[in-house]
Order: structure tokens, then C-alpha cells, then sequence
């Protein structure tokens, strides 16, 4: 079939390899995935940027992503970063980091990462649960949340309250640029790719700390199909999760 | 260039890693080591270098996996609590294959134990420390100047192989102050490019990936016969150690570190009274000098004596390197305690005599 007057609308981004993921489906991680591909493109950036890899869901994250990438142990991407980024100031790094990665055993190397105002930038995907290991309560599940380590509902009394990340960091001073998104419907996509690539342009202006939270789903652990998933992010999760811009530096520096 | 100057082991180490062109230390304040820290966050800016104080050991121990992961000489430091901190990233850096130093003080155990020297990391150090099958060269100096002297063979050893390789001090090691000489770093050896960086692709056709996993059992299995095949390498090349007066022992200690520095006061006290005692001093504990044993087991009368600052952990290598050949004694001090020389020589004489 001839095609060769039609425009092409629609193709791979150069910031992805030509590999097949191992996503469920339904899963808006490949979402986030090709956003930070079609960014990484579109700054000329895939020959500097080095990635890093987590421990959970992405964690095959280093087999999709065109640029160097390293994996790191389980919520230690801030810190393996930072060691990147020091040894290389010349290279854009970034952490793609999930709720249980970034705000439970990582918390520790996200908050100091942020606190040193390190050039980097974090992608964290907030999906409410451990999906890798089979649905269990993460640091962000909601109240009364059901997953296979609160089966009655998170009860605040004893496991406490999650935790809102974004906002935690956003009150540092070593912090730049922080925002909410989500990846729940188009208008949130093509917000998400903003934000991201905003994130990655400051990188690249020498500004740090920089930190998208994309709000994300997983119908395999929450038991829901996606039409449903995307329901309750909208209904549950971003009532608890505000999106929008928690911080951003350079509206107050242009002032 | 030559010169003697007289300096604190710990600075010393951080002086020597400058000049074995480390480009990154990441550290954590802790007794009694944090005098390398300190020397380098005050040398290394001066020089275009990076000194970063990290949040945990946790956490330098990952800056350490990220910089060595884009081919860059790094290194850092603690004493055995932070070194068990250390454990999980170690394990990382050793499956990654990421050549760095990291320096251990040895302070005594268990838990936050005590700030005196001891030698009680000794299991931690040469049996893997961590998950997983690995291994990583160790190192024992017994001076200040031997301290110097190992941190640059512990980057060539350390980029050689693409491994983590420790150099094991004590307290009394790295506070006490000695006269030391940097003399012309010239390595004989010829180290390999490290094209597996992932230090930006830069017009590299394919993009390098520094990890640990390998999900496929078969990939796992090859990974960890490719290391096992490394070691061996470094077992058959890399071991270290000194004989000192072992040709005709009634005799021979074996120590390391300070307590090797300790034992040759021993072996002159025991001349003076007509016991001809000798010494092993494992130089790298691990690859463990067994060979040294082989060559000894026929001079020695009454067999060895493993004189450790610990409750007795390198003495299972003396037991595994002699083999029932000849009798493994012990004596050890530990939480701090730092044998005299008297009292090693009363449990010599106590072998010796009590053997005749």
C-alpha cells in the first residue's frame, strides 16, 4: 500500500528503545514511560541523560529507556543520583521512582536529595500500592484502603497516615520545582509531558531539586478494570492528592 | 616528592586517595574515622574534586554505586557500624561489577560496641558482609605507610577487576600519628578501559546499563560463575603477605594490622629468652594467604598462634588454611582491649613449654 503521501501523525519516540515492556494492562507506567522518551527527544538530550532505575514495577525501567541506566538498590535512586550528577555535572540524571520506592524506604534519600537542591530530576509514580511484590499498603495507600497487608481498609489508628510526598518536599528550601499530575485522562497526559519536560529543562538550566508526581494506576492490584481504575483515581485519589504546582522557583525568581 | 611528613593514619589515607586521582569521596561522620572525611572535605573542593557529606552510609554508599558507575575513581569511609549500613549497597556495587575503595576503621562490637580499636569486622570484611555470592579483596596495612601505600593498589586492584576492595584499619591505625612517605605512584599495570561506564551515551551506538538483576536463572547462575571466575583470578594473583623469622619456629603467630606491629615486639622479647617464635602477617585477608601456611607448615614446631583483637574470627582461616596439619592455637582481646606484648608471650610460652 502506497503511504508515502500521508503525514506520519503517530511514532516510536528515539527516547525508548524498541523493546517490549512487561506492563499489565491498564497500566499507565508505559504512559509516563514514552512521555519521558518524547521529552529526552524533543531537548536533544538521550546522548547526556542518564537514568535510574528502582526497585518495583519499573524496575526493568534500564531495558526501555534509550539512554545510560543504572538500577539501583530499593529506594536509593536519590542518593545513586546525586552520586551521578556530582561526577558528572555535565549529564542531565534523572530517578524514576515509585510511593513505596520514593516515600517509604527511600524516603530518607528523597528528602536530602531535595534538601541539597541536588540537579537532578525525580519522576515519582504514585499508583496507592505495591504492585511488584502483589498489592500490599504503600506509604500513599488512602485511608481505609483495601490492599493484601490491610485487608479490612487502612486503619490510621495503627498503620497510620499516608504521605503526601510532593508537598513534604516542597517545603524544603533546596527544592525547585514540584508538581502534582495525573495521567488519568488526555488533558492530564499532555499536562504530565509539561511538567516533565519543564522538570528536565531546569536540569539542563542547572536548577534543582526537580520532582513531577504523576498520580497513576494499577487495575491488577486494585482490582479493578481500568475504566473503573481511572474512576477512582479522579474520585479517591486526587482529593487526597491536589494536583498542581506545589513549588516552582523560577515563577519567584522572575519577579 | 619523596619526603617524610608526619601524619595521622586517616589523613593520611585521604591524602593518599588524591593522589591515586580520586575524583569523589561521599562520607558519614563516625569515630574513629572521620578524620578522612574531614581531610577531604577540606582538600578535595581546593582541586576541582567532590566531597559530599551524605544523609546515612546508607546513602553514601549509593553515591558510591553512581559515581563508580560512570567510570569515576571514588571512594568512602566509616567505621563497623556504618560498614554494616554499607552492607546492602556493597552488595549492589560488588553484583554491578563497580570498581571503588571503601575504608573501614574497625572499631569494637557487637551494636554500637565501643570508639577503641578492634579487629572484630574480620568475618563482615572477607566472608561477603552481605547478601549474595561475593567476595571483595581486602587489605591489612600495619602502618601508616602501609595504609598509604595500599589505598593506590586498592584503585588499580579496584578497576583490574571491576570490585569493591576494602582497606581494614583499626582505631589505633587511623588516630595514631606516623611518619609517612608518598612516593611516585607508577602502576606496573595496565588497566582496562572501562567501556561499561554509563556515563552518557555521547554518540556510543548502544546505551550501557550498570545493574544487579538478572531475573532468568540460567543469567543469574552465569553472572555468578563469571564472578566466581574473577575471584579466583584475584585468589591466584593478588595475595599478600609477609614471613617474618619462619625458617626454624617453635612457633609462628599470625596477625594482621596491629596486632601483626604487636607480635614482632613478641618475637624479640621470646628471642631474649632462647624461644625462636616466627610470624604470618596476612597482608590482604582476603584473598587469604594460605600458601603462606603451605610453606611454613614444616618449620614450625608447635604449630600457629592466631593473635586477633576479636573473640577469634581470622583464626577459622588459620584452621581451614593448616588443614589438622599442625595445632591452631588462639588468643585474643577484645571491646577495645589491645594486647601487650607480655601477655602474648606468656600464652606462647604457655605452647611452647607446655608442648616440650
Amino acid at each position: 500500500m502506497e503511504v508515502k503521501d500521508r503525514p506520519i501523525l503517530f511514532k516510536p519516540t528515539k527516547g525508548m528503545l524498541d523493546v517490549p515492556t512487561h506492563y499489565c494492562p491498564g497500566c499507565t507506567h508505559g504512559v509516563i514511560h514514552r512521555l519521558i522518551g518524547e521529552v529526552m527527544e524533543e531537548l536533544d538530550i538521550i546522548d547526556k541523560t542518564i537514568g535510574v532505575a528502582p526497585v518495583g514495577c519499573s524496575v526493568l525501567a534500564y531495558d526501555y529507556f534509550a539512554c545510560d541506566m543504572f538500577e539501583a538498590a530499593h529506594g536509593r535512586a536519590p542518593a545513586v543520583a546525586t552520586g551521578i550528577k556530582r561526577a558528572n555535572p555535565d549529564k542531565i540524571v534523572f530517578t524514576y521512582q515509585g510511593d513505596g520506592d520514593l516515600a517509604a524506604i527511600g524516603t530518607a534519600e528523597g528528602v536530602h536529595a531535595a534538601a541539597r537542591g541536588e540537579q537532578i530530576v525525580t519522576i515519582f509514580v504514585n499508583n496507592c500500592i505495591y504492585g511488584m511484590t502483589g498489592g500490599q499498603m504503600a506509604p500513599t495507600t488512602l485511608p481505609g484502603q483495601k490492599t493484601e497487608t490491610s485487608p479490612y481498609g487502612r486503619d490510621v489508628a495503627t498503620a497510620g497516615y499516608p504521605i503526601r510526598f510532593s508537598e513534604m518536599l516542597a517545603q524544603l528550601d533546596g527544592s525547585y520545582y514540584i508538581e502534582r499530575v495525573s495521567v488519568d485522562k488526555v488533558a492530564g497526559v499532555a499536562k504530565t509531558k509539561k511538567a516533565i519536560k519543564k522538570a528536565f529543562q531546569n536540569a539542563i538550566d542547572g536548577k534543582g531539586f526537580n520532582m513531577v508526581e504523576v498520580l497513576s494506576i494499577c487495575p491488577t492490584n486494585w482490582g479493578l478494570n481500568t475504566e473503573e481504575s481511572l474512576n477512582w483515581l479522579r474520585e479517591s485519589m486526587i482529593p487526597y492528592y491536589p494536583l498542581g504546582v506545589k513549588k516552582d522557583l523560577s515563577k519567584e525568581e522572575a519577579k | 616528592m619523596s619526603e617524610k611528613v608526619l601524619m595521622k593514619g586517616n589523613e593520611a589515607i585521604g591524602e593518599a586517595a588524591i593522589r591515586a586521582n580520586c575524583k569523589c569521596f561521599f562520607g558519614y561522620p563516625i569515630t574513629p574515622q572521620t578524620e578522612v572525611a574531614a581531610y577531604m572535605a577540606k582538600k578535595m573542593p581546593t582541586i576541582g574534586r567532590v566531597f559530599l557529606q551524605a544523609e546515612s552510609e546508607i546513602a553514601a554508599i549509593n553515591m558510591i554505586y553512581g559515581a563508580a558507575g560512570t567510570g569515576v575513581r571514588c571512594m568512602t569511609s566509616s567505621s563497623s557500624p556504618g560498614i554494616s549500613l554499607k552492607a546492602e549497597g556493597i552488595s549492589y556495587i560488588a553484583g554491578a561489577e563497580l570498581p571503588c575503595v571503601i575504608i573501614n576503621i574497625v572499631r569494637g562490637g557487637p551494636g554500637l560496641g565501643g570508639i577503641q580499636p578492634a579487629q572484630s569486622d574480620y568475618f563482615q570484611a572477607t566472608k561477603g558482609g552481605a547478601h549474595g555470592d561475593f567476595h571483595m579483596p581486602v587489605y591489612a596495612p600495619s602502618s601508616v605507610q602501609e595504609m598509604v601505600d595500599y589505598i593506590q593498589e586498592a584503585f588499580d586492584v579496584a578497576d583490574a577487576y571491576r570490585t569493591p576492595v576494602m582497606i581494614m584499619g583499626d582505631g589505633m591505625l587511623g588516630q595514631m600519628m606516623e611518619p609517612v612517605e608518598f612516593k611516585e605512584l607508577k602502576s606496573e599495570r595496565v588497566l582496562p578501559e572501562k567501556t561499561w561506564a554509563a556515563n552518557g551515551r555521547m554518540g556510543r551506538e548502544h546505551h550501557n546499563v550498570i545493574n544487579s538483576l538478572f531475573l532468568k536463572t540460567e543469567a543469574l547462575e552465569e553472572h555468578n560463575n563469571h564472578l566466581g571466575r574473577k575471584y579466583d583470578a584475584i585468589k591466584k594473583n593478588e595475595v599478600k603477605y609477609e614471613l617474618m623469622n619462619t625458617e626454624d619456629a617453635e612457633l609462628i603467630l599470625v596477625a594482621y594490622g596491629t596486632t601483626a606491629r604487636i607480635c614482632k615486639n613478641v618475637i624479640k622479647l621470646a628471642k631474649e629468652k632462647g624461644v625462636n617464635l616466627g610470624l604470618i602477617r596476612p597482608i590482604t585477608l582476603w584473598p587469604y594467604p594460605q600458601e603462606a601456611f603451605d610453606l611454613t607448615i614444616g618449620n614450625t614446631k608447635h604449630g600457629y598462634l592466631a593473635v586477633e583483637m576479636s573473640m577469634g574470627q581470622m583464626v577459622e582461616d588459620v584452621r581451614l588454611s593448616v588443614e589438622g596439619r599442625k595445632p591452631v592455637h588462639f588468643y585474643g582481646r577484645s571491646g577495645g582491649m589491645i594486647p601487650t606484648p607480655d601477655e602474648i608471650l606468656v600464652k606462647a610460652m604457655e605452647i611452647v613449654g607446655g608442648n616440650k
